[in-house]
């Protein structure tokens, strides 16, 4: 049997009284690409930011290629952070670098490679994403939404990474954008034979780059499965959400007039 | 009653902030120690704090200079002690005012711009993408601005004695109508070493506090943009407080009897 890559066991976190994630549990097998969808405030960001050791959860385990990585700290997690890339819903780059320094920070800061190096691949990854060698040397106050998510997606996959996250990668772009952003995804995803983690409220974007989808909702996973199967979900939940009906379980509490 | 426990709680509140900042200094201080260091953004902090807050820590001190001769040959005269308008001078410079006034111009300058930068990294994401991308914030972030604060001020104090002492020349003899050579004199006469390197001392550890005060508000920062003004206030306050404080606690101990 093999490792699965990521695996979710009991993962609890509360913030005071509000408890966001409930006990956790999944398997995430090598290669699969899961989108975790779910409405706003539901936990799915801090999900992620647990998986990345942003966030210690109060309980449970998370383990990358079978290894521990709850409370690990220093050289053991930096060996854990070094398969991981991560793209971040305002993507989240440095201001006070140029683009190319953006995109080979880990090269160069993590990994200590020379800059003239780094650069040629900082190029060729943003050439990947459809981005110009004279964007390179632009700062990221420049570049419109859309070449910023670009950038941010050259940046997440610079180092090759096994395992990449995607956080709404495609919130507050138009629609035309978005889906050449999904198509980027799923191709960068397939060259580097990575195993991703997204989360997203557009469910254009999660059939497109899913093969698994996991619905979250009270802070616990309710349905899960093959993306295929989301429309048979049997579920009322996830059908009032893929749907985006307001009529159904779920519940937004909204103040009527 | 309830006044009373108004008073408890802003105590006790108190307390945990004052824990709470020292365990941030603590773990800085661990990471000023240990490897890898970035010397461009250690050399880029000193030109930021050294060199661009020269010209309003000139401006102050050499019309503090010129001020204090003023005051102290006003009061002096009123029992024929003019004689000691030099030595009063170069003492409050070097001991107290330099010092002093440098670390207040800092800490309005530089501490709140690098609670703004920090806070704006924090609040976009910026820091959880340097920790995914391999690199320690603390390291990245905070010591360079450490080493640069304790190694900057003293330099920009030691410029400060100099033009605060030329500003009390300046009117003594060319307003109050002394002797040049005299005053100079007097000036080197009464001086020791100790002044100068206690106040040194200060600036290195007023250097240090603005550059901590900074660092800390800005990396815990909340919300959006209110939140990065609401630290940016904070750091300027919380060092000019710890400014005070610690100049009498480093009087103390070079001076008291």
């Amino acid at each position: 049997m093999t490792t699965p890559k990521i695996q979710l066991q009991g993962v609890k976190k509360r913030f005071g009284e509000k408890v966001v994630l409930d006990g956790i549990d999944y398997t995430l097998p090598e290669g699969e690409s899961l989108v975790v969808i779910g409405g706003s405030g539901s936990g799915k960001s801090v999900l992620l930011k647990c998986i990345l050791g942003i966030i210690r959860p109060d309980a449970g385990s998370i383990k990358i290629d079978g290894e521990e990585t709850v409370g690990v700290r220093g050289e053991d997690r930096e060996k854990i952070q070094s398969k991981i890339g991560m793209l971040f819903q305002g993507s989240a780059l440095f201001d006070s670098l140029p683009v190319w320094e953006n995109v080979a920070f880990r090269l160069i800061q993590g990994q200590g490679m020379e800059k003239k190096e780094a650069k040629e691949i900082a190029l060729e990854k943003l050439a990947q994403v459809g981005l110009a060698p004279p964007v390179a040397e632009l700062y990221p106050s420049e570049l419109s939404g859309g070449m910023q998510k670009r950038v941010a997606l050259a940046r997440a996959i610079a180092s090759e990474p096994q395992i990449i996250f995607f956080d709404e990668p495609t919130t507050g772009l138009d629609p035309i954008m978005a889906d050449v952003i999904n198509d980027l995804i799923v191709a960068c995803v397939k060259k580097l034979g990575a195993t991703t983690i997204s989360i997203t409220h557009d469910m254009h974007s999660a059939r497109k780059i899913a093969t698994q989808i996991a619905m979250i909702f009270n802070g616990k996973f309710i349905w899960a499965g093959p993306v295929s199967e989301i429309d048979r979900s049997g579920n009322a939940h996830v059908d009032q959400f893929i749907h985006g009906r307001a009529d159904g379980p779920i519940k937004m509490a909204v103040r009527r007039p | 009653m309830n006044f009373v426990a108004t008073i408890g709680r802003a105590f006790l509140d108190a307390l945990a902030a004052i824990g709470r900042l020292s365990m941030f200094a603590a773990v800085a201080i661990g990471h000023v120690f240990r490897p890898p260091y970035y010397p461009r953004l250690i050399a880029r902090q000193m030109i930021e704090i050294g060199y661009f807050s020269l010209p309003v820590v000139a401006l102050t001190t050499l019309f503090s200079g010129m001020v204090l001769a003023l005051q102290s040959y006003t009061g002096f005269a009123r029992f024929s002690a003019e004689g000691a308008v030099a030595t009063v001078v170069v003492l409050s410079m070097t001991r107290e005012l330099a010092p002093v006034l440098a670390g207040l111009m800092v800490a309005g300058r530089i501490g709140a711009a690098m609670a703004a930068e920090i806070g704006t990294m924090r609040v976009t994401d910026q820091i959880d993408a340097l920790t995914v991308l391999s690199t320690d914030p603390y390291k990245y972030l905070v010591v360079p601005r450490l080493i640069a604060g304790a190694t900057m001020l003293p330099i920009l104090v030691l410029v400060g004695d100099i033009l605060g002492v030329f500003g009390g020349y300046l009117v003594s003899v060319y307003k109050l109508d002394f002797n040049a050579a005299a005053y100079l004199r007097r000036t080197w006469d009464y001086l020791e070493m100790i002044d100068v390197v206690s106040g040194l001392v200060k600036a290195s550890a007023f250097g240090f506090l603005v550059a901590l005060t900074g660092c800390y508000h800005g990396y815990n920062s909340k919300g959006g943009a209110q939140g990065v003004g609401q630290a940016t206030t904070n750091a300027v306050v919380s060092a000019s407080i710890l400014i005070l404080i610690f100049n009498y606690i480093i009087t103390e101990l070079f001076f008291a009897k």
